[in-house]
């Protein structure tokens, strides 16, 4: 479906931009080797991986790569741990009293568990965008420039371009670009969200995480942000929750599905959608329970 | 011929049905009981705006006369024609910006640590409590621990042959220990206000949204980062205002500064740190106390330069919480 990182980038709405080169995933470390490897290649690997809040076993033996540059979507009823196991892919889940986990969970071939982990540096490399889209109350350029501040000192003129850019690349510059500095919280929802994707981006991770991010969202502003996953696609290993099918079935090439905390069935999704190896997945997917 | 069938086999009635079964409850009644209540609301809130009405008219009536600027630049004295405030005001001026300097940071500190920082533990738990507790505590009593604690630094140093830096004429001019100086009484007035700020600059990080924080971390910000960056500005309004009633609070406690065991009568304004002083409080209650008329009309002028004080304390504060506002958003 997707050639490379870069052959697919064209964005309709802005070829006419004399900046269109400025799709290109914002990029301030470029003295480092470039962090993606091939698409397709493994990215995220868990292997036995269980997790516990407290005494609750939420997953419980959840063994599955997660490929470069591809969409790759959980599905599964409410509570069914899709989105305690993405919580655990940048360790939001160390904030939570009682969160504990077992097993392999490895990011390019690194153990994300252990302790000595810098979890800062990892979600700096693993972005996540929420299910509500939670815009700092800070000016529009400021909720961009907020992560990149945080780790690096930007001579402003970088700052600017390393703003417009994420903006162009979550396809919301031309809404914003005269407003720059009125509060984020005067966006509409949807575009709040693509906000916190361009934030999310401005650090410049290899790893997006989103967490169901369109079901606060009118259908119109689901499409935008589908239409924009599918573009970023190209540059981002992409693990979205989602409690909608229709949409895991649009924006996804991989397809996970998760019951009562164990991964059932993960596969290319057409294969999931079209011929699920499991009756549950076939039950699930058509619409006969969750 | 349903009684007699058991429950589950009785048609079952819709909602509706039951609701029309019931008789309705009086519209007059209802309509009357809300009007009344409204109607009490409103004699409570003007009962409180009638007191505060009365206290302030015959405060001016009183005092009005006496004020001048003669009153705010004279020392206090024995002819009620010469007296003035300029000692008790620059005292309450001095120890209210030792109060506000030292209170803020240790109070909106404390804050952040237990709110931002602490884990959820037994110890963290009893902190809390007793903060809470100490807020109810009476001002007497923090008066005594100042003494204690400041004034006579625990009986560590002697106070006949006090540790000194500098001269007593230096504005850098420093004792251990404290003495009965404006430091030991704006510190004493610390003790007084710091569970007050603790507690709402405590519900003001606890008003500030889950999501921003995880927003934040989830970009790779520290807790620091998080804390300096996204809690505080957002919670920096609240705060603020927590911060003004307990500076209100501060800046009309007699009691405290008295236990300090300051002179009554000075005729001087505070120079350095340990320079004696005294507030407007204890001028009021000085003037009240004695039993000359004109005395009287002496406390009445003081009392509405406190107040005058105390409002442009606050005016200050909201100016300053909308500025802040204003970056924030």
């Amino acid at each position: 479906m997707n050639a490379g990182p870069s052959a697919t980038m064209t964005n309709p709405a802005n070829t006419s931009s004399p900046n269109e080169i400025n799709l290109r995933k914002p990029d301030f470390q470029s003295a480092a080797p470039a962090p993606n490897g091939a698409p397709d290649e493994v990215a995220i690997r868990a292997d036995k991986f269980d997790g516990w809040y407290g005494e609750f076993h939420a997953l419980k033996g959840i063994s599955l790569e997660i490929p470069r540059c591809r969409v790759t979507a959980f599905i599964g009823p409410s509570g069914c741990g899709k989105s305690t196991f993405l919580r655990w892919m940048n360790r939001m889940n160390d904030s939570i009293v009682g969160a504990r986990a077992s097993g392999t969970l490895t990011l390019d071939g690194e153990d994300l568990l252990s302790r000595t982990r810098d979890v800062v540096e990892l979600r700096r490399n693993v972005g996540m965008v929420f299910q509500k889209p939670n815009p700092f109350p800070k000016s529009i350029y400021d909720n961009v420039a907020f992560g990149p501040r945080l780790h690096r000192s930007f001579r402003s003129s970088d700052l600017d371009e390393l703003v417009e850019n994420s903006l162009r690349a979550a396809a919301l510059w031309d809404e914003v670009k005269d407003r720059l500095k009125s509060s984020a919280l005067g966006l509409s929802g949807g575009q709040q969200q693509r906000l916190c994707i361009a934030r999310a981006i401005a650090v410049g991770p290899e790893v997006l995480l989103m967490d169901e991010p369109c079901s606060a969202l009118d259908p119109r502003s689901t499409a935008s942000i589908e239409q924009l996953i599918r573009e970023l696609e190209a540059q981002y290993t992409i693990v979205i929750v989602t409690h909608n099918m229709q949409q895991a079935a649009r924006v996804s090439d991989r397809t996970a599905f998760f019951f009562e905390g164990s991964l059932i069935e993960c596969g290319d999704t057409d294969e999931i959608f079209t011929n699920p190896r499991n009756k549950r997945t076939e039950d699930y997917v058509s619409g006969r329970f969750g | 011929m349903m009684a007699g069938l058991p429950a589950t086999a009785r048609a079952r009635r819709s909602p509706a049905a039951i609701a029309a079964s019931a008789p309705a409850n009086s519209q007059a009644g209802r309509r009357a009981a809300d009007r009344s209540f409204l109607a009490l609301c409103l004699g409570i809130t003007s009962l409180t705006v009638v007191i505060l009405a009365v206290l302030l008219i015959t405060i001016w009536n009183d005092g009005h006369g006496r004020l001048s600027w003669d009153f705010l630049t004279n020392f206090a004295s024995r002819k009620p024609a010469e007296a003035g405030v300029k000692a008790s005001l620059w005292g309450s001026i001095w120890v209210c910006a030792i109060c506000a300097l030292s209170a803020l940071p240790i109070g909106v500190g404390t804050a952040i640590y237990l709110e931002e920082f602490s884990r959820r533990s037994r110890l963290t738990s009893f902190i809390k409590l007793n903060i809470a507790n100490l807020a109810g505590v009476p001002s007497i009593v923090y008066g005594i621990l100042g003494l204690t604690a400041f004034a006579r630094l625990f009986g560590m140093a002697s106070a006949d042959s006090p540790i000194t830096l500098g001269n007593p004429e230096s504005f850098f001019y420093l004792q251990l220990p404290f003495g009965h100086g404006v430091l030991a009484g704006g510190l004493t007035l610390m003790l007084v206000v710091l569970p007050i700020i603790i507690v709402s600059s405590q519900e003001a990080l606890r008003s500030v949204p889950r999501s921003l924080r995880t927003g934040s971390l989830a970009l790779g910000a520290t807790q620091w980062q998080t804390t300096w960056n996204i809690t505080l500005p957002a919670s920096i309004p609240m705060i603020m205002t927590g911060a003004i009633l307990a500076m209100s609070r501060a800046i009309g406690e007699a009691a405290p500064v008295l236990v300090l065991g300051v002179p009554l009568f000075i005729r001087s304004t505070p120079t350095n740190l340990m320079s004696d002083f005294t507030v407007l409080p204890l001028q009021i209650f000085n003037w009240a106390g004695r039993p000359q008329a004109e005395f009287h009309e002496l406390a009445a002028a003081a009392i509405i330069v406190l107040l005058a004080v105390l409002l442009t304390f606050n005016a200050i504060a909201v100016v300053l919480r909308h500025r802040l506002q204003r970056a924030a958003g």
